[in-house]
């Protein structure tokens, strides 16, 4: 049995803003917060806030589906998420907080004649980065993951896998607790119900931010907003090339444990784990409207029961017990976008889109190394927003194992 | 579900339609003039606002015909569509 957490109330302090920070953090999504964690351990910058117009985490930390996994085909790509993997794998010690992770392994299905060259393509790539990866043939699926329906004669067949064995889930707010706690400790201020509504400017730089709390004068300003980013920098007249989508998931209730990996397939597009409690954790494809609202529509959840019930049968007998929806930003190439702006003290952390849970540890390392030294980390070096206007294009799309 | 007002067909339900993004996105007058930035931003950048948003909708399982709506992307209600 794994130990229970205290409860978060006590896990960090709810102090006043101060008027002045070296650092100001909008958004404590769990990339806010591993930022600011990061920014103390490995460079002893505390001066910081982390400013979240809700509750801590309450974004879409709290409502993606936790895969963890680092089998991308880019080397850029696989660059930045295998520093993730390689950094959640030591996680529960750094933060000496529980994170539930499992290392659970991940199977992405191939449904077609292209789908296999791709995949396979794929393990190829990854073995070349030092990623673990493994093509399985429909038989070897099934003895990862003996409910998938491997029967040929439906009509997505699986036709093989790839299979990242040390890929998983981790319990999501956990992680957020941990890093917010460690963050606290260090002396940094998280500070919940603070709105950035506006910045004051001075030419390149920004001053500070305006929010619902008052004026916060800041030295560097660091935008972890995810799906909310355009908001932000519509006020500052900075044009980002991000969509907001709302993206739904959905618990069923408790069952036995009957499923012990994760799922994912982008033909019949549904990802799927069972939860540490029981749970099986469903994702689906983003609604195709902008959106805002944090909710998205029916026939996307009909759509991928549809899907999950022909590739996993049993569930035909599971009750949906709730669902909910977050929103997520997608870029052009499906790859993020991280580092400096036209603003010489003002950084981006946005475009993760629907997959940027499994990046936590590892964009909040770069993002402290960016803001701490003015200079991006190798590892997010590539995913500057001048990409787009270069031609520079990273492109994840299809070739990540999303197809969103 | 939600419900979209077809300028031809009138309110038909969601699945039948296929979004489009941003609307009036004009193809560049002098392509040849532009600079790569304005090319970028011609290919890849879209307002992302959070409230009224002008955008394309087709109607692809109806009478298939595009007409452009302004949607509150904050509740997704239709406010018109012509
Ligand atoms: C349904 C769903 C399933 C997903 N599944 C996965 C998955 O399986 N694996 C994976 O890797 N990723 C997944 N994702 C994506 C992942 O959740 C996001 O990429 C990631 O959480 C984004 O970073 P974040 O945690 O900092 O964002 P968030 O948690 O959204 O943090 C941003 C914070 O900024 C705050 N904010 C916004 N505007 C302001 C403002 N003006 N002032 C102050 N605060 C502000 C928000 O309230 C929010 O708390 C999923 C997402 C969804 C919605
Ligand atoms: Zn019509």
């Amino acid at each position: 049995m794994n130990p229970l957490p205290e409860h978060p109330d006590f896990l960090w302090r709810n102090p006043e803003p101060k008027r002045s920070y070296d650092v100001v953090i909008v958004g404590a999504g769990g990339h806010g917060l591993a930022t600011a964690h990061y920014l103390a351990k490995n460079h002893g910058i505390t001066n910081v806030a982390v400013l979240e117009k809700g509750w801590l985490a309450g974004g879409n930390m709290a409502r993606n589906t936790t895969i963890i996994r680092s089998n991308y085909l880019w080397d850029e790509s696989a660059g930045i998420y295998e520093h993730a993997l390689k950094l959640w794998e030591g996680l529960e010690d750094d933060l000496g907080y529980p994170i539930l992770f499992s290392q659970r392994g991940v199977l992405n299905l191939a449904h077609s004649l292209q789908d296999v060259r791709d995949s396979v393509r794929r393990v190829e790539a990854n073995v070349l980065n030092g990623v673990d990866a493994e093509w399985l043939t429909p038989d070897e699926v099934k003895k990862v993951c003996p409910i998938v329906n491997t029967s040929q004669e439906i009509r997505y067949p699986v036709l093989g896998a790839t299979y990242q064995p040390r890929a998983g889930i981790a319990k999501h707010d956990y992680v957020a607790w941990g890093f917010a706690r460690r963050a606290d400790e260090a002396g940094i201020d998280l500070i919940q119900d603070c709105e950035v509504t506006g910045f004051t400017t001075d030419g390149d730089r920004v001053t500070g931010v305006r929010t619902t709390r008052g004026d916060i004068a800041a030295g560097k300003v660091a935008l972890c907003a995810a799906g909310h980013t355009s908001v932000l920098t519509d006020m500052l007249g900075l044009r980002v090339p991000i969509q907001s989508h709302p993206l739904q998931a959905l618990v069923s209730e408790l069952l036995e444990p009957v499923h012990p990996t994760v799922v994912m397939s982008n033909a019949v597009h549904v990802y799927v784990s069972q939860a540490h409690k029981g749970e099986l954790v469903m994702g689906a494809g983003i609604d195709s409207y902008n959106g805002y609202g944090q909710r998205g529509a029916f026939h996307i959840i009909e759509r991928q029961m549809a899907a999950a019930v022909e590739l996993f049968p049993v569930f035909a007998r599971a009750h949906l017990l709730r669902t909910w929806g977050g929103i997520v930003d997608v870029t052009p190439d499906a790859s993020p976008i991280v580092g400096h702006t036209p603003y010489e003290n003002v950084y981006l952390n946005c475009g993760w889109g629907t997959g940027g849970f499994k990046a936590t540890p590892g964009v909040g390392w770069c993002m402290a190394h960016t803001i701490a030294h003015d200079e991006p980390h190798p590892f997010n070096a590539p995913f500057t927003l001048e990409r787009f206007v270069t031609g520079a294009l990273v492109d994840e799309h299809g070739a990540a194992a999303v197809a969103h | 579900m939600q419900l979209i007002e077809c300028p031809w067909c009138g309110p038909r339900e969601e699945v039948e339609f296929h979004y489009g993004g941003q609307a009036h996105v004009a193809y560049p007058a002098d392509p040849q003039a532009l600079s790569d930035e304005e090319w970028a931003h011609y290919v890849f950048f879209r307002d992302n606002p959070k409230g009224l948003f002008t955008e394309r909708w087709s109607h692809s399982v109806g009478c298939r015909r595009w007409f452009n709506a302004v949607r509150d992307t904050a509740t997704y209600r239709f406010q018109a569509s012509s």
